[in-house]
């Protein structure tokens, strides 16, 4: 099964994540990510890579 | 089948990164007219002008990464001097190289100081050599004076506060950013200088530079006054990249010579595309409005479908994109989704506890500014993305305004 690793240290907080998959990633008050959802679905593999290619800083993950 | 990417940079690179996530097995040619294979500009303005900032700048991949683990050819250090759509080739260097699909991503220059050459101490920032110079200065200990109260030029700023050291900016609008973010969230920004202690001259013209010895010393105003400077940064904007294409045919704009494609990225010349800060995209989501966009985001999501679309034209789909940027300055976030061309702007969250704008257009949200408020953000940039009615927006700002 995918797991999402989010490395918050890296994580400028810029939601771009959250714009590409609202479900799986949320920005806090903190202005780091939550990710709501550590173990997706195989279904959702695609928006979970665009999701990661989207984040500037490099900070996610998908690994199987 | 070949594709060929002139420009080594985001828009670029993400370009050559699809092109091989689809599957393509051909022959890629990537042609950059910088020395460096590309790298990230997003932190030449911010933590890289920090005292302990890194050191160097790294490129996303290194030249031998880019040959061997995407199967690329670099043409580095070489800028495309020519454009045959007819032939099908690109002129570099004294040769040309074929193409099938050609994805254009030559980004933008940064405009200069008019009277500027030929003084030490002036720069703009751009590329890694202008953000190394930057750099250097404030790490003497420079007066730093910036021209233009744009993101750019206030993320310079922001990086002489944070080290103690004074800073001015100049503007010649009454309000900074009023182009790119309305007058009233633009004046709410202002504030944030001057309560970092930047200095904020607005509707102030410059008139020229005072130099000692081919070293600047000051940035002289209409009024005649002068303000001491040992370096000075031009943030007041930039020109597409495209004297390359003349003669070419590609259609370029009429204001500022950028590549005007539709909503699909392409040119209408054939196998032609466009990416990133030098196209104007058609954006359906804003009726239609040629919108050229200057954000990190966009030009990483426009990169990867031009080479998409190049290959493979008849299943291209329009991109309806939300535009986003956002600053840093002085520890605050400053975050823009949308347009803001807009038939109203709303303050919801007062300045207190961060800062909400909302922007409408006839009935429905069309942009929203955040200071501070990072948690709010995409979810503003979803109610514009559903086109969401203007109710149900303000609904939203209410609920979270607390
Ligand atoms: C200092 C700085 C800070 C920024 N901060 C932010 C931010 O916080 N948030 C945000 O959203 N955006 C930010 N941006 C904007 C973002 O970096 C740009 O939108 C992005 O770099 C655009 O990428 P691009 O590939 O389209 O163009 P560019 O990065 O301009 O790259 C174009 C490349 O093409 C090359 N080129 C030009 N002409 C030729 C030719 N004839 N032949 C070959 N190569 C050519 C150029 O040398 C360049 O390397 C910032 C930009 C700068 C400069
Ligand atoms: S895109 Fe990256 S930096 Fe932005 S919130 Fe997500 S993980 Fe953090």
């Amino acid at each position: 099964m995918m797991k999402i690793e989010a490395d918050r240290a890296k994580c400028d907080g810029l939601g771009m994540c959250e714009a590409m998959a609202p479900d799986f990633f949320e920005v806090g008050d903190d202005g780091t990510v939550v990710v709501l959802d550590e173990r997706p679905g195989e279904e959702y593999r695609q928006d979970l890579s665009a999701a990661v290619d989207a984040c500037p800083v490099l900070a996610l993950k998908l690994r199987d | 089948m070949t594709l060929v990417v002139v420009g080594a940079s985001l828009a670029g690179l993400r370009a050559v990164e699809a092109a091989r996530r689809d599957g393509y097995r051909g022959r890629i040619v990537l042609i950059g007219a910088e020395d460096h294979p590309p790298y990230d500009r997003l932190p030449l303005s911010k933590a890289f002008l920090d005292a302990e900032g890194p050191g160097r700048i790294e490129p996303f991949h290194s030249e031998a990464a880019l040959r061997d683990e995407l199967g690329v050819e670099p043409v580095l250090g070489a800028p495309a001097d020519g454009l045959d759509t007819t032939a099908r080739e690109v002129a570099v260097d004294g040769r040309t190289v074929s193409y099938d699909a050609l994805v254009i991503a030559t980004g933008a220059t940064a405009r200069r100081l008019p009277g500027s050459e030929g003084i030490a101490g002036v720069h703009t920032l751009r590329t890694a050599e202008d953000a190394l110079a930057v750099r250097a200065a404030l790490d003497r200990g420079a007066r730093t004076v910036v021209i233009g109260a744009g993101f750019i030029g206030s993320e310079v700023a922001a990086a002489a506060r944070k080290r103690g050291l004074s800073s001015t900016i100049v503007e010649a609008l009454d309000v900074p950013l009023i182009r790119s973010v309305g007058a009233e969230a633009g004046a709410v920004c202002a504030s944030l200088h001057r309560e970092a202690g930047t200095e904020l001259w607005l509707s102030t013209t410059v008139t020229g530079l005072e130099a000692n010895g081919g070293v600047v010393t000051g940035v002289r105003l209409a009024s005649g006054e002068v303000l001491p400077a040992d370096l000075v940064v031009a943030g007041i904007g930039v020109v597409p990249a495209t004297g390359w294409l003349a003669g070419s045919g590609v259609p370029l704009h009429e204001r500022d010579g950028g590549v005007v494609c539709d909503a699909t990225l392409a040119t209408g010349v054939p196998g032609v595309y466009a990416a990133g800060d030098v196209a104007h995209a058609e954006n359906p989501l804003f009726d239609g409005e040629l919108m050229r966009l200057e954000h990190w985001t966009n030009a990483a999501e426009q990169g990867a479908a031009a080479a998409r679309h190049a290959f493979a034209p008849e299943s291209a789909r329009a991109l309806a994109p939300v535009p986003y940027f956002w600053s840093d300055w002085y520890g605050h976030r400053i975050q823009f989704v949308g347009t803001p061309r807009a038939d109203e702007v709303v303050t919801a969250v007062p300045a207190s506890g961060g800062f909400t704008a909302l922007y409408r257009r006839r009935d429905r949200i069309v942009g929203a500014l955040t200071v501070d408020r990072p948690r709010e953000i995409m979810k503003y940039r979803r109610h514009i993305a559903g086109r969401a009615p203007w109710p149900e927006a303000l609904a939203f700002a209410a609920a979270t305004a607390a």
